[in-house]
């Protein structure tokens, strides 16, 4: 066993060069100047281009670019920055551009506090693009989550043909811990699914995406006889990808746009284009699951939470186990899409869900809206520090709801 | 081939718009070249210059207002093969400003073909970054109160390493789009011309008025001598190709062997200057190195040659889960900043935590056991006090032991380092 200590940061960017990602751009903030920082380190020795943007703005439009010349990239940011990215985050998602984005979040709103934690932005980077298209946000915990969902992001983002985020946490971005990286359990990589010709072979072999040797095998089977159409799919579907700068010409546009590449006004070609947006996402609800959890026996209580919150709540529950009271733990790693099926699966045979979250409460009308029978209570913090494991027992120990009000129906 | 253009989309713009000639000037520029389509890309922007894109059987990517030059530098950085060209009106120059200053800073291979017509043609005619005073224009007044600019003039005092202007309607056109394309660097040609859906409707502007504009502006001949230098790609290629060392996770093994690990957890209460953060590693990778989990939490200024420097450490055997510290097992107070930013904490100790202080340091009231130093009479300085306590604390085997300190400086120091920082421990244990 040999342990490396580095921070949430560093370990966000060895899991990209894990992945595979060859091009970053992104503009110094605190608290996610240092994945930048190590990306710039890392990316040149490995012949891939790491670039600082002139703004927020612009590092997303490299990254565009770059990605659709069938790069694997990634960009940090923080609070500030996303605000300035939605624009292109809007671009990225309606027009299924793969990229993968960390916000290192600090406490908001507006400039807030650079150096100061909070899970500020788990609502914003879900409704952060104009049309409100479906998303995918992963939560780490920990340095060794910042490592493998890292991984996790670009798989998502390249099968599913859009951009990922990253909610990580000032708290955990910025903080060193040990790991031992080669024990880190990380899933095998998913490349970007290029579009094969039956009758020209040569289309996309000679593109700058590498494939792996599965998936030609894979492709073998797997090819077309029409001839590219960029945005065509199955409903629900992905579109196959090419590059700009391929033998065939690919088209990629901002506007509302039909399977061509062309704007489009027909009615029935937009509204096919945004169920598949919103259904390629909502439909692999259960492949884009990650989660943790701890089920003790006799629990009648399951506390949900996610982020940094996780560990506090752990340790509550450990130490509230050695005082003889069973509380259960789940903490989700997938935010978006919401993981509902897990979260009513997981919740069934508690009387008393406790949720959690370092904000004053964007995550828990989902569990609401899902656990409608059950007793929900709700404690959220937003004053720039962590919630301390000993506050989480004094709320998981007010049963009576005298302190930590209930919430719902269920409660009454 | 004898024509780019895509004969299923032909350009649609209002009868008369300078935007028909520079399409076609655009693509007798690529015929004469012989530039194959699938090396190139037309990026545009948005307006009526961002119509560009459909009009040619090339490459094509059209992106949000102003931003067009953001997604030609990502394409082009990662495919330096491509021919990239823009397309841009003089509404793009305005919102994206910040890009086009940027591309002549960098002198990325690319064509930003400017299509000035003074105002924004698809919104209804207001006023742009290029608007005379004097123009009638969907603004009311608005464009009266602020004076034009020269996007050349700009460009070349930004870094421009190719500039040209001329009418849309000129006949020397496609020469120009032809020389920017072959040009090896960043190349802006400003082409001015006649929105006739909006802004010829009140103002005289005819393409002999757009030649006599020119004449009166200053003269713009492509090559700018004094902005020549390599290309940026070239360039960042050159100096990244330098970068050959990857830097691998430095990897702690397990060296030491405790008897009884107990979970320790530290606070280093100090200042800017004190190498508190750098202490906070040293601690940590000795721990690792005993086998222990660590993690390391610091608190320090955005000004960080000022103020408090916080570093909340915790080993211990078992994983380790909420990272911050409620009741530390040993604080070591260095600076007055350091203990106010954690005032709170010293009413909770108790006696089982050990709490080093330098003398000249005032603490709140602790019932924690303190152990008082004078690294001064000790004539340790103050940027060593840190690492001076670390000597203090494992010479009495209080979470970490001098083995595992020393074993630790070895490994994160240069030697020279290593040994100055040993004379510093012999130093403040020497008691």
């Amino acid at each position: 066993m040999a342990l490396s200590f580095m921070e949430g940061n560093e370990a966000v960017a060895r899991g990209a060069i894990k992945a595979g990602c060859t091009f970053f751009a992104g503009y110094p903030i605190t608290p996610a100047t240092t994945v930048f920082a190590n990306m710039l380190k890392m990316l040149p020795p490995k012949g891939g281009i790491c670039i600082q943007g002139e703004d927020e703005i612009a590092s997303m439009g490299y990254c565009i670019g770059a990605s659709m010349a069938g790069k694997k990239v990634l960009t940090a940011t923080s609070g500030p920055g996303i605000s300035l990215y939605s624009e292109q985050i809007s671009f990225a998602v309606g027009s299924e551009i793969p990229m993968v984005i960390v916000d290192v979040q600090r406490l908001g709103p507006s400039t807030g506090s650079a150096t100061r934690g909070a899970d500020s932005d788990i609502q914003f980077l879900r409704w952060g693009n104009t049309g409100g298209v479906p998303v995918i946000v992963l939560a780490p915990r920990d340095v060794k989550d910042c490592y493998s969902l890292t991984v996790h992001a670009f798989n998502f983002a390249e099968k599913y043909r859009c951009p990922v985020f990253i909610a990580s946490n000032k708290e955990i971005g910025m903080t060193k811990e040990s790991i031992d990286l080669d024990l880190v359990e990380l899933p095998d990589l998913v490349e970007r699914k290029l579009f094969k010709s039956c009758g020209n072979k040569t289309s996309s072999s000679e593109n700058p995406v590498t494939s792996s040797v599965n998936q030609d095998n894979e492709d073998k089977n797997n090819c077309a006889n029409d001839k590219f159409i960029p945005f065509k799919a199955e409903p629900g579907g992905v579109p196959d990808f090419l590059p700009i700068g391929g033998k065939t010409l690919v088209r990629q546009t901002s506007s509302t746009h039909g399977p061509d590449g062309y704007i489009t006004i027909d009615p029935d070609t937009i509204a096919a284009a945004q169920d598949r947006l919103r259904d390629k996402i909502l439909n692999a609800e259960e492949d884009l699951t990650i989660y943790d959890e701890h089920e003790r026996e006799d629990a009648d209580t399951l506390v949900i939470s996610y982020g940094v919150t996780s560990r506090a709540a752990e340790d509550a529950c450990s130490m509230l186990e050695k005082k003889g009271k069973s509380v259960s733990t789940l903490s989700l790693q997938t935010l978006w899409p919401v993981p509902e099926k897990l979260i009513r699966t997981k919740a069934e045979k508690y009387s008393r869900i406790v949720v959690l979250e370092m904000n004053l409460g964007q995550y828990i009308d989902n569990i609401e809206r899902i656990l409608l029978d059950k007793k929900i209570q709700f404690y959220g913090q937003m004053n720039g520090v962590l919630i301390t494991p000993g506050k989480i027992m004094e709320v998981i120990e007010d049963e009576k709801c005298t302190q930590y009000p209930c919430r719902n129906r269920g409660g009454n | 081939m004898n024509s780019f253009l895509n004969t299923a989309r032909p350009p649609v713009f209002c009868p008369g718009c300078t935007h028909e000639r520079i399409t076609k000037s655009l693509d007798s520029a690529l015929v004469s070249l012989g530039i194959p389509a699938e090396k190139t890309v037309i990026v545009t922007d948005i307006g009526c210059s961002g119509l560009f894109d459909t009009f040619f059987n090339v490459h094509a990517l059209h992106g949000l207002h102003g931003r067009a030059l953001t997604y030609a530098s990502g394409l082009k950085l990662a495919d330096p093969e491509l021919n990239v060209i823009v397309t841009m009106g003089d509404g793009g120059l305005g919102i994206g400003g910040a890009h086009v200053l940027s591309s002549c800073r960098k002198n990325l291979d690319i064509t930003l073909l400017v299509l000035n017509n003074f105002n924004f043609g698809m919104t209804g005619g207001q006023y742009s970054v290029t608007t005379p005073q004097d123009a009638v224009v969907g603004s009311e007044f608005l464009n009266q109160a602020e004076i034009p600019i020269d996007i050349c003039e700009i460009a070349k005092s930004a870094g421009a390493t190719w500039v040209s202007r001329c009418s849309g309607h000129d006949a020397s056109l496609t020469e120009q789009i032809c020389n920017a394309i072959t040009h090896k660097g960043f190349a802006l040609v400003e082409t001015l011309g006649m929105c006739t859906g909006r802004y010829t409707k009140r103002n005289r502007l005819t393409p002999k008025a757009i030649d006599e504009m020119i004449e009166n502006l200053p003269a713009e001949g492509g090559i700018v001598e004094k902005n020549q230098r390599p290309e940026y790609g070239e360039q960042y290629r050159k100096l990244a190709a330098e970068k050959t060392k990857f830097p691998e996770a430095l990897k702690v093994e397990k060296n030491f062997d405790m008897e009884n690990p107990q979970r320790q957890e530290i606070v280093i209460l100090g200042s800017a200057g004190m190498r508190i953060v750098t202490a906070g590693d040293i601690v940590c990778h000795a721990g690792m190195a005993a086998g222990f989990n660590a993690s390391m939490k610091n608190d320090y200024n955005i000004t960080v040659l000022r103020g408090q420097s916080v570093s909340e450490l915790i080993l211990s055997p078992e994983k380790i889960g909420y990272a911050g510290l409620e009741s530390p097992s040993i604080v070591l107070a260095l600076s007055d900043e350091g203990v106010d930013r954690r005032k709170k904490m010293f009413a909770k100790l108790g006696p089982d935590t050990f709490l080093l202080k330098e003398k000249s340091v005032a603490i709140p009231e602790t019932r924690a056991s303190v152990f008082e130093v004078d690294f001064r009479e000790m004539k340790i300085k103050k940027p060593d006090w840190a690492l001076a306590a670390l000597g203090v604390i494992a010479s009495k085997n209080i979470g970490i032991t001098l083995e595992m300190l020393t074993y630790a400086l070895k490994a994160i120091f240069k030697p020279v380092v290593y040994e100055s920082a040993m004379e510093t421990i012999k130093k403040a244990i020497e008691i």
